[in-house]
């Protein structure tokens, strides 16, 4: 079973994202840059599935050079090969031109399943994995927290507001991982050794015949709009702060 | 040329969720500033007698694809039926709610229009008749204007934050053929197990009461399961509690869990962790309750109480109770 995972190179959760002065993007000095959590859970159950039915596992990422750490991690973690999408005219795309250059790179190779994470934690659009399923002709099941595979189709478990649905789909099909899928492995250090002779082919727009599009593009960052002060409910019994505090609740900020 | 704001309407077993509403609305807003028409699509089995309603939040008119096919719901089913319309009809602009079916829907919908798309947004306004959408990035920790240079242009909303207004219109229904061949279908819901619990879903709660590594084992929860009762609010968790095991996944609040924008959030032993920060800053009004003056999560609330929560939280409950009673 020949298994793809998209993954994409993004800030730490911890990172203070600061905008440039000028809106027109965030300040990258100093930001620790680590695989998008969510690709994460898609690595692994890409993994998992290879452990069990045989094959190879196929790690494609679209991104500037810094992006073959996320590809180099991914292999630690035991994926076979790599495809590094690198070309400054398509890093700033949007979705896409993300979706278009993944799909022209995983053209290239043999596959029976796709993971992308639901989404990427930095731009938060979501949308990858559904345009690189529309432009594969796949069927896609998103936010996928359990996968079990059988002969040529997948069950995945989709969790939607106050439901868990069941949903049947046949092979090959795009699948976004959702928390909850597994517990990523942390890469071995006989991993990490054996993932630098691991292949991985770099290609840019030209040779997947794509170029960038600008459907969606943002104009402007903006700092997050500041919240106002607030007020620390002063006291030493916790009865009389509690009663304050319902009191503010309901007359000032009429949220009760 | 691309004319008319379109919504996409959400309902589940023939309700509407309230999002449908909240579309509707900034819809209707959008089109009297550009003197143009709000048309609704809506997919389902046996929904065409709902359809109306939608007139009353300012749609002049639904185009409704109903058939047996449709329910529940699938991509490839939704998707192909909304495509087809939307391609004949030609709308400037085309808004569905950025709840999970909205997402995995208006996804899909880029694809099979080519077009772009500015996800979970949190305001819209025109600027020379093209729409600009306002949206949280890194999960709230910066946000960007969007830009949508093909058509239909399109964006998803944020449950919870547009406001539902009503506005009566028309709502004149007309059916159309979405034209699918069952076989051409690929995916199949088996099962649809529903939480029994009855709670209201974080991302669509008004009011959240949500508890963090201050709680100190989930049998800590129960004050504020007492709480939330009282309040009617829905129980969240931080990444510490989700990840200790203590609440479900489904519970967590922040970067990697839900992004939720309710009335009222009370943060109980959350110390404010950033990636926590991130989900929970556009809610309107935020209480922070912990033992720990410094906590980073007071720098984020409106109203804020230095203590023990296991001391403050029962009193906050009673206290509750008396003024709702």
């Amino acid at each position: 079973m020949n298994i793809i995972a998209c993954v994409k190179q993004v800030p730490d959760t911890e990172t203070l994202i600061k905008v440039k002065t000028d809106g027109s993007g965030i300040e990258e000095g100093g930001i620790k840059w680590v695989m998008n959590p969510y690709d994460e859970f898609g690595v692994e159950e890409a993994l998992r599935l290879k452990e069990k039915n045989g094959g190879e596992v196929t790690i494609v990422t679209l991104g500037p050079a810094r992006a073959m750490e996320s590809i180099r991690t991914a292999l630690a973690m035991g994926a076979d090969k790599g495809i590094h999408i690198d070309d400054a005219s398509l890093n700033n795309g949007d979705a896409y031109t993300t979706a278009a250059a993944l799909a022209a790179a995983i053209k290239t190779v043999p596959y029976d399943l796709i993971f992308c994470g639901q989404r990427a934690i930095d731009d938060d659009s979501g949308q990858v994995g559904s345009i690189l399923a529309e432009l594969l002709d796949l069927p896609q099941v998103t936010l996928v927290t359990k996968v079990e595979v059988a002969g040529s189709s997948v069950k995945a478990m989709r969790a939607i507001e106050g439901a868990q649905l069941v949903i049947e789909s046949p092979l090959p099909c795009v699948l976004t991982a959702q928390k909850g899928l597994n517990e990523p492995r942390y890469a071995s250090l006989p991993g990490i050794m054996k993932a630098k002779k691991k292949p991985v082919d770099i290609k840019d727009a030209a040779a997947l015949g794509v170029t960038a599009s600008d459907k969606a593009k943002v104009v402007k960052f903006v700092p997050p709009p500041a919240r106002p002060p607030g007020k620390i409910i002063a006291g030493d019994d916790p009865t009389a702060k509690a009663a304050q505090l319902a009191k503010l609740l309901r007359e000032e900020a009429k949220v009760l | 040329m691309a004319k008319g704001v379109w919504i996409v309407a959400e309902q589940r077993e023939g309700a509407f969720r309230k999002i449908s509403f909240e579309l509707a609305s900034t819809a209707r807003k959008l089109a009297d500033e550009l003197g143009d028409e709000v048309c609704a699509v809506l997919v389902g089995s046996g929904v065409e007698g709902i359809a109306g309603e939608l007139g009353k939040y300012g749609v002049d008119k639904v185009y409704v694809a109903d058939d047996a096919i449709f329910e529940p719901y699938t991509t490839d089913a939704h998707a192909a039926a909304v495509a087809k319309i939307v391609k004949e009809k030609d709308p400037a602009i085309l808004l569905l709610g950025a709840s999970a079916q909205g997402k995995d829907l208006s996804s899909r919908l880029v694809g099979k229009l080519a077009t772009g798309m500015a996800t979970d947004c949190t305001d819209l306004r025109l600027d020379g008749g093209k729409l600009v959408a306002f949206r949280p990035m890194y999960a709230g920790k910066c946000f960007g204007e969007i830009m949508i240079s093909s058509f239909p242009q399109m964006a998803s909303l944020r449950p919870n934050v547009f406001s539902a207004v009503e506005n009566a219109k028309a709502g004149a229904v007309e059916k159309f053929d979405a034209g699918i061949d069952a076989g051409q279908l690929k995916t199949k819901v088996l099962e649809v197990q529903k939480e029994t619990s009855g709670k209201v879903d974080l991302t669509e709660a008004n009011l959240i009461v949500s508890g963090g590594r201050g709680m100190q084992g989930p049998d800590g929860y129960s004050v504020l399961e007492e709480l939330a009762g009282v309040l009617g609010a829905t129980v969240g968790a931080s990444r510490a509690a989700v990840d200790a095991g203590w609440r479900p996944q489904t519970d967590q609040v922040g970067q990697t869990g839900k992004v939720v924008s309710p009335n009222l959030y009370v943060a109980c032993g959350i110390s404010g962790a950033i990636q926590h920060l991130a989900g929970m800053s556009s809610s309107k009004v935020i209480v922070a309750i912990n033992k720990d003056s410094e906590a980073p999560i007071f720098s984020k609330a409106d109203y804020g109480i230095v203590d023990d929560l296991f001391k403050v939280v029962p009193e906050l409950a009673k206290e509750c109770k008396k003024l709702l009673g």
